[in-house]
């Protein structure tokens, strides 16, 4: 049986309301209120696609073994690089082999699902394969996109193994029809008029995908307990539900009023989100969509119920939040705007990619050493062991920090250094097998820190090098919520 | 332990450029500066010199690699010249190499000059660590600045002697008032006015819970030293100062990756203290120190090494500081001339500067700050990080 053996997801801490953008965008174009109602998912000024992806996959890897990951795949349309794999970046911080399959999917919002469709030709020879979609777009100042456009991942692991979602069949369109685009040296898209996009685009392509895959399989849209429309036009959504004549309770929420749209992420991320209030026998049918739509039709097992446990999926991050208020933020954070940056900014030494290199799963995976002889975790990777009682010369082996919790021996917040978001918080993180990091902190404020409390390592974009064209990628703390 | 160099060596001239934003100065200048001062005060001529220590330390910036720098400036013949550095220890670096090279017998009289000129930058505080710490830093390490670095100190110290954030600023801007109050005192200082508690406690952040006036300043100058065989100091002046210990102690680092230190102090001052009070005969520190010059790059920087130099008992240095013990009339002041809070911090340069100080206190040349009958003087130069240290402490006495 093929199928999703695990999933799991991720929403950035931030929200910001999007009554916020309108706030500053409104005068320039008032019928923008027709989409300035909830708040969008808003990632740090230190994540990214690859940083979401991770995330979401460590939170799909939990009590999975990553040894048994045979394949990789990233499917976005906000890649960080255009060239240099983005999806080994991900197996390698995930510390999955080096003898696997990886691959980048984009170009379409309906890449997600594509390298859904690989993933399970991939399982049907006997593959595991782990499919990342994360989406961070960006709304030009003044577009609906602006508010539309939300950050987030989605992880789901295919096999053969005790599937929690058995893959019945799909059913794909694919057609060249150009909504939205956007060139590979363009930082903002173009669309065409929203009315043509609504009837032609979603209200007939979808539907195409949802009856061909019913008739393939004989089945009625009723049959489904749930269906997911990757649509995130509120009237296009509701004239969809009544196109297929589906009735409420059979919709799956489309994430727009709380997340918002996350690209090629969004129908594996609402696919996430039904796994998590679906029951063994459940139909399910997933709808993306992006020059044409891959439709599925998925049974869920009994297994489910034993993965649910242990991930925090959607319904955890969403209640895990913090408001961003201030639009310049988030300008600032999603490289909208220029920023004074100041000398201590502007002074970015060039990456040794020998050193980097070097380092290799030290920096990627925060892989430290463990002594043999005295048993004492370290980091960075030592050949001389740190315990000043040991000494001892050749004697390590690979110990993984990066699953690790840690606790917070000090920490300051810097006002000197140059920071994004002000102050740069960093501290020492003392692990309870033995070793200690100092390591810059993340999605935490300064006065809500302690000696003592729990911290986990989150792998987040470090540094930006934009004159060389590189991104500097390493482990932060964030604290653990109580 | 070795021996080692306690009364085999004597300084006889020294010289400090006024510290500051000396924008109309090049780094030239103060060398010339701080080395014409000293050989006026030892009285010897540029041939009498055997060979020179030089040091410097951010010098991407500041004048260059090499002994040329000092060579060239001084247009020295054709001695021997090292460069130092050892972050901001670079100064002691250079006199311990002066010091050693004539305690060895090899040279009769050496000179060690360190200079700095920060304020060539274009940063407020120091430069950005970059790649000063080697390339990996860029990848691996923290977004760290010098005030964040000891910034951690305090607020682990702050933590394990239960003290509040108000309580702890409290004490620590004890620290910093009266150096302020010592620079007043001091010409060659840059920062010369004075600082009240409260005026310290509701300064800006800079690195939490460190305040504005909990950092030292950063300025440019130079500072120099003339030493030579302590039987033979005589011959140049009759007040020479006697090396007593001259200690270095560096961290392997174990504080960054191994968790057996706390945090609260600085583990190679602790080391240093211990072996330099060994080599000076000093058993009981707290009483037998007459005055102190110590790494008050940060306030709490000094703080903790009140307790790591074993003056006061851990955990107690917040009695002895809110008593006056450090004051400029309490039973070991320190900071005499305002540290580095009031003269900034030239990196190379600092080490040579705290030397200066007690070679006229030692002299009773003071000036108004002068401390009475001085016996024994203590430095102490702190480079890195507490959780990656260099420590050098010196200890000078006026008699044989």
């Amino acid at each position: 049986m093929v199928g999703i053996t695990s999933y799991g997801a991720y929403i950035p801490r931030y929200r910001m309301s999007r009554k916020v953008i309108f706030d500053q965008f409104g005068w320039f174009n008032a019928a923008n209120a027709s989409v300035a109602r909830g708040e969008k998912a808003v990632a740090n000024y230190d994540e990214d696609t690859i940083t979401m992806a991770v995330a979401a996959a460590t939170d799909c890897l939990n009590g999975k073994d990553k040894q048994e990951v045979d394949g990789l795949y990233l499917a976005s349309v906000s890649l960080p690089f255009a060239e240099r794999q983005n999806a080994v970046v991900v197996s390698d911080a995930l510390d999955c082999s080096s003898n696997i399959r990886t691959a980048d999917f984009g170009g379409s919002l309906r890449s997600g699902t594509t390298a859904l469709l690989s993933a399970f030709d991939a399982a049907e020879v006997g593959r595991n394969i782990m499919v990342c979609a994360s989406d961070s777009r960006m709304g030009k100042p003044g577009s609906s996109q602006e508010y539309t456009f939300g950050d987030g991942a989605a992880a789901l692991l295919v096999g053969n193994d005790k599937v929690v979602a058995e893959f019945k069949g799909s059913f794909s369109v694919s057609r060249d029809f150009i909504d939205y685009r956007r060139l590979t040296e363009e930082k903002f898209g173009h669309d065409w008029e929203a009315r043509w996009i609504r009837d032609e685009g979603y209200g007939k392509i979808i539907p195409e995908a949802a009856f061909g895959l019913a008739k393939k399989y004989g089945l009625d849209i009723k049959d489904f307990a749930k269906i997911i429309i990757a649509c995130p036009v509120a009237a296009a959504f509701r004239e969809l539900v009544k196109i297929l004549g589906a009735k409420p309770e059979q919709i799956q929420d489309n994430m727009i009023a709380n997340v918002g749209d996350t690209g090629a992420a969004l129908s594996l991320m609402m696919f996430v989100a039904a796994l998590e209030e679906a029951k063994a026998g459940d139909k399910i049918m997933v709808l993306s969509y992006g020059n044409g739509s891959d439709a599925f039709y998925f049974e869920v097992t009994d297994e489910l119920e034993k993965v649910k446990e242990g991930r925090k999926g959607i319904k955890g991050h969403l209640s895990e939040k913090e408001d961003l208020s201030v639009y310049g933020k988030y300008l600032v954070f999603r490289n909208i705007v220029p920023l004074e940056v100041g000398i201590r900014g502007e002074e970015i030494p060039p990456t040794a990619m020998t050193v980097l290199w070097q380092q290799g799963r030290a920096v990627s995976a925060l892989v430290g050493s463990r002594c043999k002889v005295c048993g004492t975790p370290q980091y960075p990777r030592q050949r001389v062991c740190v315990n000043p009682d040991c000494g001892a010369v050749d004697k390590m082996e690979d110990y993984l920090f990066s699953d690790k919790v840690g606790t917070v021996n000090s920490y300051t917040g810097d006002n000197l250094a140059f920071c994004w978001d002000p102050p740069q918080i960093y501290g020492s993180v003392d692990f309870e097998e033995g070793g200690r990091i100092f390591l810059d902190f993340t999605d935490c404020d300064l006065d809500s820190l302690k000696v003592g409390m729990s911290v986990s390592m989150s792998f987040r974009r470090k540094y930006a090098d934009p004159q060389r064209g590189h991104y500097g990628y390493f482990w932060k703390a964030v604290p653990v919520k109580e | 332990m070795a021996k080692g160099i306690k009364n085999e060596v004597a300084v006889i001239g020294m010289g400090c450029t006024k510290f500051g934003e000396l924008w109309d100065k090049t780094s030239s200048d103060l060398i010339v500066d701080a080395y014409k001062e000293a050989m006026e005060d030892a009285g010897i001529e540029k041939k009498d010199i055997d060979a020179a220590w030089f040091g410097s330390c951010v010098d991407h910036v500041n004048v260059g690699k090499g002994g040329f720098p000092l060579t060239k400036a001084l247009k020295l013949p054709f001695i021997p010249v090292t460069r130092v550095e050892n972050f901001c220890a670079s100064g002691t670096e250079a006199f311990r190499g002066a010091c050693y090279a004539v305690a060895s017998g090899a040279c009769d009289i050496a000179l060690a000059l360190g200079v700095e000129k920060l304020k060539d930058t274009g940063y407020g505080g120091l430069p950005d660590f970059g790649t000063l710490m080697g390339t990996e830093s860029r990848i691996t390490s923290t977004n760290m600045t010098a005030p964040g670095g000891f910034a951690m100190m305090a607020t682990k110290y702050f933590n394990k002697y239960g003290l509040s954030p108000e309580e702890g600023k409290r004490a620590l801007a004890h620290v910093s008032s009266k150096s302020h109050h010592n620079g007043t005192l001091s010409p060659k200082a840059h920062l010369r006015r004075e600082v009240s508690v409260e005026q310290i406690m509701k300064a800006p952040m800079i690195a939490w819970p460190l305040g504005l006036f909990d950092c030292c300043g950063v300025s440019d100058g130079s500072a120099a030293a003339i030493v030579c065989r302590a039987d033979m100091a005589k011959n140049f002046r009759k007040d020479p100062i006697y090396v007593k210990a001259l200690q270095i102690a560096i961290t392997s680092a174990e504080e960054e990756s191994y968790k057996s230190w706390d945090g609260t102090y600085v583990q190679t001052t602790t080391h240093g203290a211990i072996k330099a009070y060994e080599e000076a005969g000093i058993t009981n520190p707290r009483e037998e120190i007459s005055m102190m010059e110590v790494h008050d790059c940060f306030s709490i920087t000094e703080f903790v090494t009140y307790e790591d130099l074993q003056i006061s008992p851990r955990g107690k240095a917040r009695e002895d500081v809110e008593a006056g013990f450090f004051d400029l009339d309490g039973k070991v002041p320190c900071q005499t001339d305002g540290g580095l809070k009031c003269f900034g911090h030239p990196i190379a340069a600092s080490g040579l500067r705290m030397i200066y100080e007690e070679y006229k206190q030692l002299q009773g040349k003071a000036g108004e700050r002068q401390v009475e009958n001085p016996r024994i003087g203590l430095t102490h130069n702190l480079g890195g990080f507490p959780h990656m240290s260099v420590v050098s402490v010196t200890i000078l006495g006026n008699e044989l």
